[in-house]
């Protein structure tokens, strides 16, 4: 058995290096390219040799934060996504299905219309608040304990419209909440700073370690409840840590840039293809690609348009869509 | 071939009559039709309730009316006022209101059953994302009038479902496939409403919001008279395939073994519930929730199997028009617009749903 895995691994190891190898090469893309365009001395320059020039300052206070935060987010949404669909059993879930996104949206226009909040920065706290309350109510309705993945789903997908229904009446009455929330809903890296990143990094970190732990028993209760108790997973203890690694992880990434969810459903999508249904490899391979995806698609938006931007949520819209209706055409999706 | 099958179908089914509630209709020519006690009581208490609700409705705003004026007024002996505020100005809007929520509800019911999802609205597989990318192109890039938003609106939802039914067709559509594409299609064109709405100037993009939610104030005859065409050629014509709908829930093999024609049929229906949407969509703009909820509700109250197509057509009419009730009562007249409230009233539907059924143990 383990004479047959261990080439197995062997591959999947050094496709995860390239992987990171490509991740590299983005995030040094990310930090050169915009509208201004950089030469690699002056990144180098900027990161190892800060001299206060203005091509320093760019790449210091703009595209560093930026590319961190494009990295950080990817990251969050790929996990989470990997493991709402392994927790739901459920291709189609991705993360926002829990109604984090809807509790973070709605989080946020309360903030503006009756809190006065106006910076992107206060509003991670208010989002993110939103988001770890709902899904605790989502849980709770789904059955908490005796939660199935499909009493979740439709928790979730109920919670939401009611939330919808309350963030347009918000919007529609008082118009400089819609103003703020246009921008925000999107999805959108262009304000990244460092306040921002260091304020979703622990979560993002905790929620990380937490997913990436996770992997095992994902596995088993891939089998099936039964089996998977028979194996000795825990079945409570498992549940509840996917749902506080999926607040945290997706909590977070919509906080901090707005509700980004097509990467979460996805990425774990075309990762399956070539790990196979091993939740640690398809976690790890999610953790690295799904920023690579982000962070491309963040460039990319920079390039089309520029000195314009395309807001990285249509971006990765746009070319994921596509992608993904073709892949659904060409292979045998795995049925519900 | 039909009448046949019916026959056969009464024939099996008599032994137990007693216990499903359904008894043969005979009808002169040889035609029997097989009815369900429960899903006519259903069907006729809709009824009485969408035109209560019509006349009441009618008799709400800033000059309020009593039903029994209204009805006088509806019949023509109504004073000269009453007949203003009352033809021209209100039984519009109701009508509207009755054709866009029936639309829905009928449409929710073919969609769901094709694609055999309870979740398989026309808003989540793409077609009212379609229809909201066409009225926004309209409304930002172009500043166009209510008329063009209407074709903006009809011409963008027959293009985004066309292009998914062309998209999942692959030997025939199958559910499961049709869901996916129109989960990835739908993705691609919030992209787009979103671009455009950031890209708008305010004025605009409220517009546009108002649009997004779906409204029913300010329509007039204007808007009746396409939808009330649309309705009266695609009512029959869907009612008309239940029973193959009914067949092909069995699974594509058996339907066909019973003499169904699948593809063909599936092909007609959806087309035929893409153009209900987009007609209601043009009129009154994307509602959500009522082709989710409308169906499913039906369902649960006939307590009887198959896409309840009529009833959920009524009771998609009796939702709209409950929200639009609530909205002016609670907020005062055209404050907010419907769509705002059927979500509200959807997403709390739901919750009760699953409570209640978690309680009486079924999911």
């Amino acid at each position: 058995m383990a004479a047959v895995a261990r080439p197995r691994h062997a591959a999947r190891a050094v496709g995860l290096l390239a992987a990171l190898a490509v991740l590299a090469l983005i995030a040094v893309v990310s930090i050169a390219v915009g509208a201004k365009q950089m030469s690699l001395d002056e990144v180098w320059h900027g990161l190892f040799a800060y001299a206060g020039t203005p091509a320093d300052v760019v790449v210091r206070d703009l595209r560093i934060p930026r590319t961190l935060l494009g990295l950080m987010v990817g990251l969050g949404l790929g996990l989470s996504g990997a493991v709402m669909q392994a927790l739901t059993r459920n291709p189609l879930a991705e993360p926002g299905i829990l109604g984090v996104n809807a509790g973070a949206a709605a989080a946020v226009v309360s903030a503006i219309s009756f809190f006065g909040a106006s910076s992107l920065s206060e509003f991670v706290w208010w989002a993110f608040l939103g988001a770890a309350a709902v899904s605790v109510v989502v849980y709770v309705l789904g059955g908490s304990r005796s939660a199935t993945p499909v009493r979740l789903a439709l928790a979730g997908t109920a919670a939401s419209a009611a939330l919808v229904g309350y963030i347009n009446a918000v919007q529609l009455m008082d118009t400089k909440a819609l103003d703020k929330l246009r921008f925000w809903t999107v999805g959108s890296l262009a304000s990244a700073n460092m306040d921002t990143v260091r304020q979703v990094a622990p979560f993002l970190l905790v929620g990380a370690v937490l997913a990436l732990a996770l992997g095992r028993p994902l596995n088993a209760m891939a089998m099936g409840d039964d089996t998977a108790r028979a194996l000795g997973a825990h079945l409570t203890r498992t549940r509840v840590g996917a749902m506080i690694a999926i607040t945290l992880l997706c909590g977070a990434a919509t906080a901090a840039c707005g509700p980004i969810v097509f990467i979460g459903l996805m990425v774990p999508h075309l990762v399956r293809a070539f790990t196979g249904p091993d939740m640690r490899w398809v976690l790890a391979y999610s953790a690295v690609l799904s920023p690579v995806l982000l962070l491309g698609a963040d460039v990319i938006g920079r390039v089309v348009t520029r000195p314009a931007e395309l807001q990285v949520g249509v971006v990765t819209a746009l070319i994921g869509g596509p992608v993904f209706i073709y892949l659904v055409r060409r292979k045998r999706m795995a049925q519900l | 071939m039909s009448a046949t099958a019916t026959t056969t179908v009464t024939a099996t089914d008599s032994p137990r009559k007693g216990r499903s509630g359904a008894r043969p209709l005979h009808l002169p020519g040889g035609i029997s039709l097989r009815v369900e006690r429960r899903a006519l009581a259903v069907g006729v208490l809709l009824t009485a309730a969408a035109l209560a609700l019509a006349v009441v409705l009618i008799g709400t705003g800033d000059f309020p009316i009593a039903p029994w004026d209204v009805v006088q007024t509806l019949l023509g002996n109504g004073t000269p006022a009453n007949d203003f505020i009352v033809n021209d100005l209100r039984l519009p809007r109701v009508l509207v209101a009755l054709l866009v929520g029936a639309a829905l509800g009928m449409a929710g019911g073919v969609f769901q059953s094709v694609s055999r999802n309870p979740l398989g609205s026309p808003d989540l597989l793409g077609f009212g994302y379609g229809s909201a990318v066409g009225a926004l192109v309209v409304i930002i890039l172009f500043k166009g009038g209510a008329t063009e938003v209407a074709v903006g609106a009809l011409a963008g939802g027959l293009l985004a479902g066309v292009a998914v039914y062309l998209l999942a067709y692959k030997q025939g559509i199958q559910g499961y496939r049709l869901v996916l594409v129109g989960i990835g299609a739908s993705a691609i064109l919030i992209a787009v409403i979103q671009y455009l709405i950031t890209k708008a100037q305010m004025i605009e993009a409220t517009r546009a919001m108002v649009w997004l939610t779906g409204s029913l104030a300010g329509r007039d005859w204007a808007q009746v008279w396409p939808l009330l065409a649309v309705c009266a050629v695609l009512f029959p014509l869907v009612l008309g395939q239940g029973r193959a709908l009914r067949m092909m829930e069995m699974g594509d093999d058996a339907a066909h073994a019973v003499g169904v024609r699948v593809e063909r049929t599936r092909m007609l229906l959806m087309l035929a519930a893409i153009l209900l949407t987009t007609a209601a969509s043009a009129a009154a703009g994307p509602i959500s929730f009522v082709a989710l909820a409308a169906p499913q509700l039906a369902r649960r109250l006939t307590r009887s199997p198959g896409g309840n197509l009529l009833t959920g057509a009524l009771m998609g009419s009796v939702l709209l028009m409950v929200s639009d009730l609530a909205s002016q009562r609670a907020f005062g007249a055209d404050q907010l617009p419907v769509g705002v409230v059927t979500g509200l009233v959807g997403g709390i539907y739901l919750l009760w749903l699953l409570v209640t059924e978690r309680r009486a143990g079924r999911i």
